[in-house]
């Protein structure tokens, strides 16, 4: 029988879930490196056995360990991450040049078919890349220095990099997003970028249709239909059909049209996951109910997915990573909260049972679907 | 400041035993003069994992939260070359690196 695990980094620590294909019964190994910030556990879609963690503190800076036994044992890989060059300046928040300073690696994704290849975004926002496991990691200089870096300005949580899809049919296309900078597509390889931020409406920054400076705080594809993407702009949910040259806004009836997360049912490419957050800077459910929100049509026409959930006094954020589904018959949906709950769906969101709770607050959750289980 | 090999004594803070693997101290072998900058060129050397975490993997200068206190006195603000106190380099006292008090 075929299995998931569900790879969970939270602010003191990492977590690894297994269960078998029914997702009733789970299996709770952690807190792994305990005390260490999370922000990304990521498996190998070549080898998932091979796993990648990103590990920080404010005090000891930035790990990266790796796994090659599916998280029960780790090494810790290489940790320096320089940019290429002179480093040079980003807008700070009061409009000063502001010197590029590396930080942590905010998202880690590993090749669709080398494990030993892994692209990691880092903030301040560059894209770094190891072809040796995670040993040496190597920055692509093309995305900071095509030419809008120098505009990039930190969102609240950082200039962050957190988004890297790669395109399954075209290994050389792949999809970054910053906060706040915005949408990027390279097409050789990330050699060279461009923003993709057309059709993108933003009223916090000056110019609301600028070529750069939105915060985007997800983006998702379906594996059969890679140019089509779905984005959780900071206000906005967001769809291209044109691999991001254009983008329309599908936010219809949503409660509210901020949130961080955004997935796509891996079995019905038209069939999108949103959480609402109530902002500005509240981040909490509006009216204390934590509702998932699910469009069969693409966007625009969404229901409210509640059975399960918390529909009173629920005050608990989900982060922009914080969101993944499994390839299992119907599509399992997980999502992490700030309170430290991982709700899992079993049904392609139809109902809800929180699979841990009271872990600390959840920054990433990451779900590999298994060929059986403890493989 | 002695230029003979001394075994300095080393108290890491809990995260970097976890990394490194060790107990709370280590004895590191310091050759040549033995000042801060020695000492922490020594424990890098020793335990790789540990290069970035108590000092900036290219400027060389102490991350924020990290702490150096040998003989009740507080050495964070020292230059590299800084000699370690004699106590410190006859393996009477221990050579301390702390995690600053910062919340979270």
């Amino acid at each position: 029988m075929s299995g998931v695990r569900v790879l969970v980094g939270t602010k003191k620590g990492a977590f690894v879930l297994t269960s078998d294909g029914k997702r009733a019964k789970w299996e709770i190994s952690g807190p792994h490196f305990g005390g260490w910030e999370m922000y990304h556990i990521k498996g190998s879609p070549a080898d998932p056995n091979r796993l990648y963690a990103s590990q920080s503190t404010g005090w000891f800076g930035q790990q990266m360990q790796r796994s090659s036994d599916g998280g029960k044992t780790w090494e810790a890989v290489g940790n320096k991450f320089e940019y290429e060059g002179v480093a040079g300046t980003h807008q700070w928040y009061d409009g000063t040049p502001h010197p590029w300073e590396f930080k942590r690696v905010w998202h880690l994704e590993p090749s669709l078919t080398d494990p030993d290849v892994v692209y990691a975004g880092v903030e301040d926002a560059a894209l770094f890349r190891t072809e040796d496991g995670g040993s040496t990691w190597q920055e692509l200089p093309g995305l900071r220095n095509h030419g809008s870096g120098s505009k990039w300005t930190p969102g609240a949580g950082g200039l962050c990099l957190h988004t890297i899809l790669i395109d399954p049919t075209n290994h050389d296309r792949i999809y970054i997003a910053i906060s706040a900078a915005g949408a990027f597509r390279s097409d050789d390889g990330a050699k060279s970028w461009r923003p993709i931020n057309q059709g993108l409406r933003s009223q916090y920054i000056p110019d609301p249709t600028a070529e750069v400076g939105h915060c985007v705080h997800r983006i998702a594809m379906h594996a059969s239909r890679p140019n089509v993407l779905f984005m959780q702009k900071h206000w906005d949910v967001m769809r291209s059909d044109d691999a991001g040259e254009s983008w329309r806004e599908v936010s219809g009836n949503l409660p509210t049209d901020f949130g961080f997360v955004i997935d796509v049912n891996t079995h019905e490419p038209e069939t999108i996951y949103v959480v609402p957050i109530k902002s500005d800077s509240e981040h909490y459910p509006p009216d204390g109910k934590l509702r998932v929100y699910r469009s069969r049509t693409g966007g625009n026409e969404w229901e409210p997915l509640t059975k399960g959930l918390p529909q009173s006094d629920c005050y608990v954020n989900v982060l922009r990573d914080a969101m993944s589904v499994d390839s299992l018959e119907p599509c399992g949906v997980y999502f992490g909260t700030s309170g430290g709950q991982v709700y899992a769906s079993a049904d392609a969101g139809d109902s809800w049972v929180p699979i841990v709770r009271d872990l600390p607050p959840v920054l990433s959750v990451e779900v590999q679907t298994l060929p059986r289980r403890g493989d | 400041m002695t230029s003979r090999r001394n075994v300095i004594r080393v108290v890491l803070p809990q995260h970097l035993q976890t990394l490194a693997r060790v107990g709370s101290e280590v004895a590191l072998e310091v050759t040549g003069p033995a000042t801060l900058g020695s000492l922490l060129d020594a424990l890098e050397e020793r335990y790789p994992v540990l290069r970035g975490t108590v000092r900036d993997h290219t400027t060389r200068k102490r991350r924020a939260f990290v702490r150096f206190f040998a003989c009740e006195e507080d050495m964070s603000h020292e230059p590299s070359h800084t000699p370690l106190p004699a106590a410190v380099i006859s393996g009477a006292e221990p050579f301390l690196i702390v995690g600053a008090l910062a919340g979270g």
